[in-house]
């Protein structure tokens, strides 16, 4: 019991039948409002951009639309439910809820608000708080790589099959830049856990982590949170002009349900997990007013996860998908390379002055040789080119070889 | 703006475009003024006396690149002759599952027997009804297009629903500004020139200016109604807003 309330202070004076129904209601109202949320999200997504794009967007169901997203559920689960004869049966049908399951996860460690007191329990408003805390985040993000790989093979399809192997090299090569950065918040904190990431930057704006340690994390973190969410314009894995649908072609009814329903938590998870590691989570200025005090910090984590959630539909209208060489040049060898970097100096500086600047110089230097080494392998020839050389000068068959041929022919 | 900057052109685009208004239009419920010259349903038209103006040549349907027309003339009966001409149009059938609206029939009748209405509304729900016969496509005793019943018929579709251009005509020729170029039609008459190269143009003879206003968002400044710029324009848009009383009374 120790061990729990050392976790949660919810578990301090034991655990009695009160304590497991807090817990429970919790987990209740967590996954209530996330469901919500993601409906809400979907009819956000989609209204917004078709406003940037001069549409109506969904206007049939409900108040401006708002029920779509509902009717649309509806209609996928009374579809069809097919399964490809080449399928294998098992993984097929497992492949969505690891996609899913995983983004559900993730969101059980993000702090909502603050913390509450309930009869003489304090209560903190986020679904759990587990000491490795952000790893949680890292390790769904793996298995959510599963999610799509394995509905890509195991559809039995050509097309899927090379939009999850796109999908899993992409989110692979994003994950160690996203790590790098998360290292280098976990330095700056001296802790895994989201409760005490939160808590580090609840003194103002000056404290928050995308001001002290500088924007470049931030940047960094945005662009490979996009490009784990496979959402534009790092959308390979959905280019429908080169691979139909992309990994969930063969999907249909509930099960592509699933995989949309899992995509679209996935952009609030991370909106919300990017609120938290730089922009304080629910800290935010908090009038004085008795018994309501609560309400406020979870209006500053909604409002800085809608901004977050508008910034990703945003994305979306505004750019233009990558090729798939230039999203690995991107991933491999600008943003590993500037995160390690980032990472060394921030560390450096955790240290003394003397270490943190000569961390930069380490850095400045590894950048030159970095820039060197890509300024010559670009002249290299690569492909077909490498081993045969160029038309004109391609040995061609002697004469005597022409000669015998021709006559054969003749 | 500096050219590291010129990447957040599409950010800045994407975001303007959210306060400008939709260029989509809930079709069953607003329905979007036509272009002047949309091709749409065909028409038979008459003479009028009330004679049919076809004259059974199928030169139409040798010219239909779609092959959707077929007509069959008949010696007109002498006691009771259907058109003024020696044969008439017996049976006249266009298939509209195959019709692409390119107009050519229209081009090559002689008689301005076969033009073409705005409407597009074609509801059908077996191939036999996509075939329209003379019964669909004659105009009526007033010279309109029949009103089929499957149609969306509004207030102030009917008046600029008829009358052609042919599609060489030197429309764009600054010497034909102010010259009537439309056929005239039986029912809604010749209607007024269109507009040439110079800014003289009477939109609302024409019909086109229910079109420029649902366009005038997405118009550029210089194609703008004169009767929509400046202070006449939000003099006229206040206007429009609330009619006055002398009208009301009117009614």
């Amino acid at each position: 019991m120790n061990w729990l309330a050392s976790v949660d202070p919810l578990y301090a004076h034991g655990t009695t039948g009160v304590v497991i129904l807090i817990a429970v209601i919790k987990l209740v109202v967590g996954f209530a409002s996330i469901m919500g949320a993601v409906t809400l999200m979907i009819w956000f997504e989609r209204k917004a951009i078709s406003k940037m794009q001069s549409r109506i967007g969904p206007q049939r169901w409900g108040p401006f639309g708002l029920l779509q997203t509902l009717a649309d559920g509806i209609k996928l689960f009374f579809k069809e439910d097919l399964i490809p004869a080449e399928a294998d049966r098992f993984v097929f049908k497992l492949a969505p809820y690891l996609s899913l399951v995983p983004a559900l996860i993730t969101f059980s460690i993000v702090p909502v608000g603050g913390t509450l007191h309930i009869a003489g329990h304090a209560v903190q408003l986020q679904i759990a708080n587990p000491p490795m805390g952000i790893l949680v985040m890292l390790a769904m993000s793996g298995i959510s790589v599963y999610g799509v790989m394995l509905a890509g093979w195991a559809s039995g399809s050509k097309y899927p099959l090379i939009s999850s192997v796109r999908a899993s090299a992409q989110m692979i090569s994003y994950e160690a830049a996203l790590g790098m950065t998360i290292v280098t918040i976990i330095l700056a904190t001296g802790s895994l856990s989201t409760h005490d990431i939160v808590t580090s930057q609840a003194h103002g704006v000056w404290h928050w982590n995308l001001i002290r340690l500088g924007i470049v994390p931030f940047v960094v973190f945005l662009i490979a949170i996009t490009a784990e969410l496979n959402r534009p314009p790092f959308d390979v894995v959905e280019a429908e002009t080169e691979l139909v649908g992309g990994f969930n072609t063969e999907y249909s009814s509930i099960r592509f349900a699933l995989f949309y329903l899992a995509e679209f938590m996935n952009t609030i998870t991370m909106s919300a997990i990017l609120v938290t590691l730089f922009f304080g989570g629910p800290a935010g200025y908090v009038p004085p007013v008795p018994h309501f005090a609560w309400v406020f910090p979870i209006i500053w984590f909604l409002g800085k996860t809608v901004a977050f959630a508008f910034a990703y539909i945003w994305f979306r209208a505004a750019l233009p998908r990558f090729r798939y060489d230039q999203l690995m040049d991107l991933g491999w060898k600008r943003l590993i390379p500037l995160s390690l970097g980032w990472m060394l100096i921030v560390a450096g500086f955790l240290v003394n002055r003397w270490w943190g600047i000569s961390m930069i110089v380490t850095v400045v230097i590894g950048w030159f040789v970095l820039t060197r080494a890509y300024a010559l392998g670009a002249d290299r020839t690569t492909g077909a080119e490498s081993v045969l050389p160029e038309v004109g000068r391609r040995p061609t068959p002697s004469r005597l070889y022409r000669q015998r041929t021709s006559k054969g022919e003749k | 703006m500096p050219r590291v900057l010129n990447f957040f052109g599409g950010f800045n685009l994407t975001l303007r475009h959210i306060a400008r208004p939709a260029v989509t239009v809930s079709y069953p419920q607003a329905k979007r003024p036509k272009q002047p010259r949309q091709h749409g349903r065909h028409v038979l038209n008459r003479y009028e006396d009330g004679m049919e103006k076809c004259i059974g040549c199928e030169l139409c349907a040798g010219v239909c690149p779609a092959d959707c027309i077929y007509v069959r003339g008949l010696d007109n009966p002498p006691d009771h002759p259907v058109s003024p001409g020696e044969r008439y149009g017996y049976v006249y059938e266009i298939n509209y599952l195959r019709c692409i609206h390119c107009d050519l029939c229209v081009e090559a009748c002689p008689t301005q027997a076969i033009t073409e209405s705005k409407m597009f509304e074609f509801s059908f729900t077996n191939r036999s009804d996509a075939i329209y016969t003379k019964k669909e496509l004659v105009v009526d005793d007033a010279g309109f297009p029949q009103r089929l019943p499957w149609e969306d018929w509004r207030e102030g579709e009917a008046a600029m629903t008829g009358g052609w251009m042919r599609a060489t005509s030197p429309a764009g020729d600054a010497r034909y500004e102010g010259e009537i170029q439309w056929t005239a039609d039986l029912g809604a008459g010749l209607r007024a020139a269109e507009g040439g190269q110079s800014e003289n143009r009477n939109d609302e003879a024409t019909g086109s200016k229910l079109l420029r206003r649902a366009f005038a968002k997405h118009i550029l400044p210089e194609d703008m109604p004169l009767d929509m710029v400046g202070l006449r324009g939000k003099i006229n848009e206040l206007k429009a807003k609330r009619p006055s009383k002398k009208k009301v009374v009117k009614k």
